[in-house]
């Protein structure tokens, strides 16, 4: 975690960031997002053919990249929107709930 | 400027994940693909009005923002970051500072059409190496969905609200590119998500890219505020492009420019359907604002292609 | 020690701050301190300063633009009077809750409406809860001194908030004084360079500014704030006592004058000190143990200061320079008479309003008022203590 990233309602008022300034860059990736959604994008391995497509229109940059390949959707940030699903063109990705064991 | 998709998606997300933004916004997809036109080795300095962007991308202690950050106020995105690339030219000339720094604000229509335009304005005329970036939604949605200067003519909001005596907003959106195209910048272009990215990309990079003041206005959906369902976001831009409600073209130092003519203009019912925002005007006896909003989609039409020399 | 000059309140502020050389200089003319920008614009056209300045299209982007330069790494100041501080109202908060140690050089004019160009306190006043250290001048000498003093208690590092500057509007920005101007290098050498810890153009690591604070984090922002405030006095007389060494005068949080053995005083801020200490020379000549305390930080209030320099006196009167609209009196009397209430002070205390708009304040208006005081003394009856000087009244009234 982010040294930032600990600073939290328990923190006493000398310890917090002068003029609440962060002195970082992406310390949010700490903040899970993925449990506010009830569904997931799944992703068919055998249909996803690496366009590339569903990264832009990712409103939580959940969907990264790595050498023009697709990586792992980040279930921890993942709001479940659906739009990389119909953004697809081969039909890989598919949107399914999500099991209440599953949440994190 | 030469532009590969892949290429652009293997740059680094100067955007990262864990902002509060809903599920399904258009602004930090806008905000996501302006940042990746910046080429890698620059920094940036991201100014931000007050706004859903704001409130969801710094809650302290959590930054979304790789790069240095600055959110000031509502009103004064503009000459914020005037004053941080003033500063930034000022210490290059004393040699304090040797790398290089690009300077791109985000606002939303209220913070830029509205109470913010005078210190766009000021910004635009001062002709500071920056860009501003509106991402227009079309309403004040961090506050609840009120109306603004950019939200379309008939649309339901809470300050215009839809009732036994009321059709919704009954003014037309103000064209704001075009307001800012009349202080004589470097460049100024509007866009959405459409072409795979395409045309936002290049427009982003050379708003960045060209030197002094740049402009680029977003249509961001907005399925909060339009009532709409969240995954649907790229097909009401590409029906806002293909009815031409909302046009791709560029302004390049003073020449109008249009980057997308629809092999058919579709009717502006494929836009509009969908959105509770309009709900109403499918209503049996409403279809006489349905063709007064296609007759303002049809004049600005004619008018931007009679500013493009079409 | 330097050298003498005659010159005005703006013009002295304006060549303090060609010395200090600072990186930004956003501006908008507003009367009684365009000249300032003025300057600070033809500094920069002859080459004899490095500021970027930068015309902007308001206040408003006085301040903001500012903040994002400060914010950014360069030191910065702006300048502006009246209205034009009142438009930036929100964006004075700012600047202090993001910790920004930008210097705004006032030049004190009474608010709108009716709108009037002349002197009062009434737009300083109103800024007065923002954050912001806030140094009066009597004199055009000390609009120069405090203008250099400036940076080095703003920027120090216990402190970090942005100061502003003040000096009445005409009175002393206007009218030519003699003063004694410091070497600019030895200027250069006591202000020194801006060296922010952190900054938006830190290429080692990036800041972000102006974050949305939630009901758990808001209150111990406030009161870190506060702190940094609270250090305020200590930075100041250590700054005070190093510019004496250069200058040979002496700055303290307030100015006594006669107050060794006073009966009877005055608390004032800015020019009209000067009409005060005339009146109580008067005094004094007369045998009449009279005195005057001239704030110059008032915020930081110095509270405790005050009091230890009031606990002798029978009577006093607390002079504002601007109607608070409290139905009670103004900002200065309600934070030095509550001061005195804390410290057990059992002297007499009524409250002034004088000067509004640019109002005449003769050596005869202030013997007036000490004269009131010991009226106050001799008869044990305070009556009003909510009293108006120099107004035109009616005669039933």
């Amino acid at each position: 975690m982010n040294e930032f990233s600990k600073l939290n309602e328990t923190t006493p008022w000398q310890e917090l960031t002068e003029g609440m300034k962060i002195f970082t860059g992406g310390n949010s990736r700490d903040f899970n997002t993925g449990e506010w959604t009830t569904i997931k994008p799944v992703v068919n391995e055998e249909k996803c053919r690496h366009c590339l497509i569903c990264t832009p229109v990712c409103p939580d940059s959940a969907i990264p990249v790595t050498e023009s390949r697709r990586g792992t959707i980040d279930y921890a940030h993942c709001k479940g929107c659906g739009i990389c699903a119909k953004a697809c063109p081969f039909g890989a990705i598919e949107m399914k709930p999500v099991k209440p064991a599953e949440k994190r | 400027m030469s532009y590969n998709f892949k290429e652009w998606m293997n740059k680094p997300e100067r955007l990262a994940p864990g902002h509060r933004m809903c599920a399904g916004c258009g602004g930090t997809i806008a905000v996501r693909n302006v940042l990746r036109a910046l080429h890698e080795g620059d920094k940036a300095v991201i100014g931000n009005a007050t706004g859903c962007l704001e409130v969801s991308t710094f809650m302290y202690p959590y930054t979304a923002w790789e790069d240095s950050y600055i959110h000031n106020a509502f009103e004064n995105a503009g000459s914020t970051l005037s004053g941080v690339e003033t500063a930034y030219r000022a210490l290059k000339k004393k040699g304090k500072i040797d790398d290089t720094y690009k300077f791109i604000t985000f606002g939303g229509d209220g913070g830029t059409y509205d109470i913010g335009l005078q210190s766009l304005s000021g910004a635009m005329e001062r002709n500071h190496d920056m860009v501003y970036v509106c991402y227009d939604n079309g309403a004040y949605m961090n506050t609840g969905v009120q109306r603004s200067s950019a939200t379309p003519m008939y649309a339901d909001t809470t300050t215009t609200p839809v009732g036994k005596k009321s059709i919704g907003k009954l003014q037309n959106r103000k064209d704001l590119a075009e307001v800012i195209a009349a202080h004589d910048i470097p460049y100024v272009a509007q866009t959405t998500f459409v072409q795979n990215f395409k045309d936002l990309h290049v427009k982003a990079e050379k708003a960045i890219y060209t030197p002094g003041a740049a402009f680029l206005n977003i249509m961001s959906p907005c399925p909060t505020g339009w009532k709409y369902t969240p995954s649907d976001l790229l097909e009401y831009c590409k029906m806002a492009v293909e009815t031409c409600y909302w046009p791709l073209f560029e302004v390049v130092e003073g020449k109008w420019i249009l980057n997308y003519e629809p092999k058919k203009k579709l009717p502006v019912e494929e836009f509009l359907r969908g959105q509770g925002r309009f709900k109403h005007l499918f209503k049996p006896g409403n279809e006489h604002l349905i063709a007064e909003f296609q007759a303002e989609v049809d004049r600005r039409w004619e008018q931007l292609l009679y500013f493009c020399n079409r | 020690m330097g050298k003498k000059d005659r010159m005005s309140g703006n013009e002295a502020v304006a060549n303090a701050l060609r010395q200090i050389n600072p990186d930004v200089m956003p501006a908008f003319p507003i009367t009684p301190s365009t000249e300032i920008p003025q300057f600070m614009a033809t500094f920069a056209a002859n080459g004899l300063i490095d500021t970027e300045f930068i015309p902007v299209e308001s206040e408003h982007s006085s301040m903001s633009a500012s903040i994002g330069a400060e914010a950014a790494g360069a030191r910065t100041v702006t300048a502006t009077s009246s209205c034009g501080l009142a438009f930036m109202w929100e964006e004075l908060f700012i600047a202090a809750s993001n910790r920004l140690p930008l210097a705004l050089t006032l030049v004190n004019r009474a608010l709108s409406g009716p709108i009037n160009i002349n002197c009062d306190h009434s737009d300083s006043m109103g800024a007065r809860d923002a954050g912001w250290i806030q140094l009066y001048a009597e004199t055009n000498q000390e609009a120069y001194d405090n203008m250099i003093m400036a940076y080095r208690i703003a920027e120090h590092k216990d402190v970090r908030l942005p100061i502003m500057i003040c000096q009445d509007g005409f009175i002393t920005s206007h009218a030519v004084m003699n003063i004694e101007v410091l070497e600019d290098d030895v200027v250069k050498k006591f202000v020194g360079e801006y060296t922010p810890d952190d900054y938006l153009l830190n290429k080692e690591r990036p800041m972000a500014v102006g974050p949305y604070a939630v009901s758990g984090f808001y209150m111990e922002a406030k009161r870190q704030q506060a702190e940094a405030l609270r250090n305020v006095k200590r930075v100041a007389l250590e700054v005070a006592a190093e510019y004496e060494q250069i200058s040979g005068r002496k700055y303290g949080l307030f100015e006594e004058y006669r107050m060794e053995d006073a009966e009877y005083a005055v608390v004032i801020i800015g020019s009209a000190a000067g009409t005060a200490k005339d009146a109580v020379d008067r005094l004094r000549d007369k045998g009449i143990k009279a005195g005057v305390i001239k704030i110059r930080f008032f915020r930081p209030f110095p509270a405790a200061e005050i009091t230890a320099a009031l606990k002798n006196v029978k009577a006093v009167a607390v002079m504002d320079r601007c109607e608070g609209f409290s139905d009670h009196g103004g900002p200065l009397g309600a934070d030095t008479i509550s001061a005195m209430y804390q410290a057990n002070l059992n002297a007499y205390a009524v409250n002034y309003i004088y000067g509004l708009g640019g109002r005449d304040v003769k050596v005869e208006s202030i013997l007036e008022v000490f004269a009131a005081l010991q009226e106050i003394v001799s008869t044990g009856k305070v009556g009003e203590t909510y009293r108006y000087l120099g107004l035109r009244d009616r005669k039933d009234a």
